[in-house]
């Protein structure tokens, strides 16, 4: 059974047609990668998946389960997990804050634990800090762990956002465009982050990227996205010779 | 002195150097040392006050600090600068520095042995220092009555307007529903009741106002922004027409002789609790949930926090200590018309969190202290008043937007450690 499949998944926005009859198969431990141009629709895809919107037509299996109508925090707890295409951190928390932040779903102290600081709450929260300075050991970035991530430079955002999304302990991780804007040498780092961390937790990856050196180097198959239909499907290499994926990105070649 | 304070006041005036000059000889005086010095000073008011007022040439001592003549007795004036500073200023300065290291010493033994029993210290001598203060001129206990009910309230109205970002207009029906909640089963319920009913009627206060803020919250909390503030506006008022219009406890008449129970002790003690549930709650992760809701809801939604339960919870809980504030309240004043929960009531409490400081509770009661006594002392202005605070608000948003201690964490474990230690870093 594959972890995530998504069958003939169509999404229109009133009258636009934004995704259409899109199938995804993902297995456990697998990287998958989504490219396409701008405005393909693969943010759209995600936000389908993760329950911001809810598909027109199709079906969304987690684990066999149908997680269509669940709520992104519902679907967030079951084991999936997303990086935002542009950063959405919390600008007033800092670091280790935003870490244990994404423990909420693990937290089972409710209510009277946060009213009245009782021995389980202190537990917990104690956990939760082992777990965020665990992994921005992972990511490097415990040295930043007071800091207010508005200070921080756009590569360590990154890696706190990168953090924050693992401390769901997801199965599946979405990743949007995770090294958008990023100097070769902090691209470089942030691939043996992605190769570490898949390494280390081992889920499932599914990443939306621009950059064809990222997704050849990790992605083991690579959907492109054209106009929200899926124009071809392979690995690296099939993709990066198919003519069709060609067309779309630099357009046809006209001989006189 | 660290290199960033001395930084600061390389940008500041002389008079800000002279002045950390001076606090700087204070860095090692622990908060125990502080109480001490001041319970001292309380003391020494109460045994000699009275006559060293009248050798000044005041009929009794300045109440507050000596502000209420600025207006009324102008050439009173140097007479309660000399009371203060002999009375108040000096004792506790000298005080909190020759007991620094007797001071530093127990703070340290006190913790070692439990957390619990330094704060109850700290506590007990904040509430007899309070207690002689106000045993000197009657004026002032209802002072500091109100002044702790006011820190309840800001502190539950920061939870929805600083922690969760929303902007909230309705405590001023919240603090009513919770009065005339409190005041229906203290006055109206039982014939001959017993004061210990009196934590029974403010927990009924909290629940009856929790009831009217889920009112609120259903239908706006779909939207977003503007539309809670109008919503909420909205509700302030129809809760007033509401009991105006509720023959029972006495329509826009008001309803009076709540019996006496709101004494010092049982306003401190709920105060004091409100302070410690509120700090537990935003420092923990359901708590901090309300700022990655306010910093950016689709992130907290993707991280597994379920935002619409986070909100709806804090709402209920804000609205709950308004209600209690608003029972106190009843019982300190023994007498509450819908007239006095309007307009100028909400310009009250949102001028206190947004004085004090937003996502703070040490902002929230400073905020509260800071323009409850300031209200007090500007009484002789008597109309002007609201002209003066109203102004340093402006100032305040101009020049620190946030309020004057936004965005900290209170600490209680901190506030009460030595100050030793740090001085040997150094």
């Amino acid at each position: 059974m594959p972890l995530l499949e998504v069958k003939h998944m169509t999404h229109f926005f009133g009258g636009l047609r934004a995704v259409h009859d899109f199938n995804l198969s993902i297995e456990k431990g697998e990287i998958r990668g989504l490219i396409g141009p701008n405005g393909a629709g693969k943010t759209t895809i995600f936000n389908l998946i993760t329950g911001v919107y809810q598909p027109t037509e199709g079906e969304i299996l987690f684990n066999g389960q149908s997680i269509i109508g669940l709520q992104t925090h519902e679907i967030a707890s079951l084991g999936l997990s997303r990086t935002f295409q542009n950063l959405r951190l919390w600008r007033h928390m800092s670091v280790v804050e935003h870490i244990k932040m994404a423990r909420y779903s693990k937290i089972t102290y409710g209510l009277v634990g946060a009213f009245f600081d009782t021995p389980q709450r202190r537990r917990e929260e104690k956990e939760a800090e082992e777990m965020a300075y665990h992994l921005m050991d992972e990511l490097a970035i415990t040295h930043l762990a007071g800091q207010i991530v508005t200070n921080l430079p756009y590569g360590a955002q990154r890696r706190v956002e990168m953090a924050r999304a693992l401390a769901t302990e997801p199965d599946l991780l979405f990743l949007d465009e995770p090294t958008a804007g990023m100097n070769p040498e902090e691209l470089a780092q942030m691939m043996d982050i992605f190769r570490q961390v898949h390494k280390e937790f081992g889920m499932a990856i599914f990443l939306i990227e621009h950059r064809l050196r990222v997704v050849m180097e990790l992605c083991d198959r690579i959907q492109t996205l054209v106009f929200g239909e899926v124009i071809a499907e392979g690995t690296p290499e099939e993709i990066q010779n198919n003519p069709k994926v060609v067309e779309a990105y630099l357009g046809k070649e006209d001989i006189h | 002195m660290t290199a960033q304070t001395i930084q600061k006041s390389k940008n500041g005036g002389r008079l800000r150097l002279w002045w950390q000059s001076v606090w700087s000889r204070f860095d090692d005086v622990p908060l125990l040392g502080w109480l001490i010095g001041a319970l001292v000073a309380v003391g020494l008011e109460y045994a000699v006050g009275r006559p060293f007022a009248q050798l000044l040439g005041m009929r009794k001592s300045p109440a507050l600090f000596g502000f209420l003549f600025i207006l009324k007795e102008p050439w009173l004036i140097p007479s309660a600068i000399v009371y203060v500073a002999v009375m108040t200023i000096l004792p506790i300065a000298a005080l909190a520095k020759a007991t620094a290291s007797f001071a530093n010493k127990t703070a340290t033994a006190l913790l070692r042995a439990s957390t619990l029993l330094s704060v109850a210290v700290h506590l007990i001598l904040l509430y007899a220092i309070l207690y002689i203060w106000c045993d000197i001129l009657p004026y002032r206990l209802i002072v500091v009555k109100l002044t702790l009910i006011a820190i309840v309230i800001t502190l539950s109205l920061n939870v929805v307007n600083g922690y969760m970002g929303e902007f909230s207009c309705s405590h001023p029906g919240f603090i009513s529903l919770g009065a005339y909640g409190a005041s229906v089963v203290t006055i109206l319920v039982f014939d001959d009741p017993s004061p210990w009913l009196f934590p029974l009627a403010l927990i009924v206060g909290g629940i009856v106002a929790a009831l009217g803020a889920l009112l609120v919250a259903i239908p706006s909390f779909r939207t977003r922004g503007d539309y809670l503030a109008i919503i909420s506006l909205a509700f302030t008022f129809i809760i007033k027409s509401f009991i105006e219009n509720l023959e029972f406890v006495g329509g826009p008449r008001g309803l009076g002789g709540q019996p006496n129970w709101a004494s010092l002790p049982v306003v401190f003690i709920v105060t004091i609790i409100a302070i410690w549930i509120i700090n537990n709650f935003v420092r923990s992760i359901l708590g901090k949930a309300l700022n990655a809701v306010r910093d950016n809801e689709a992130a907290a939604d993707a991280m597994t926090v379920n935002t619409q339960r986070t909100k709806m919870t804090a709402f209920l809980f804000s609205a709950f200590w308004a209600g209690v504030a608003g029972g106190l309240l009843a019982h300190v004043l023994a007498f509450i018309n819908p007239a006095s929960f309007g307009l100028q009531k909400l310009a009250e409490v949102l001028a206190m969190v947004y004085f004090g400081g937003l996502n703070s509770v040490v902002g929230s009661i400073v905020g509260a202290v800071s323009l409850n006594l300031l209200g007090e002392m500007l009484r002789p202005l008597e109309i002007w008043k609201w002209i003066v605070i109203p102004l340093m608000l402006i100032l305040m948003m101009i020049y620190r937007p946030t309020g004057l201690v936004a965005f900290k964490e209170f600490d209680i474990v901190a506030l009460l450690q030595p100050k030793q230690t740090t001085k040997g870093e150094q």
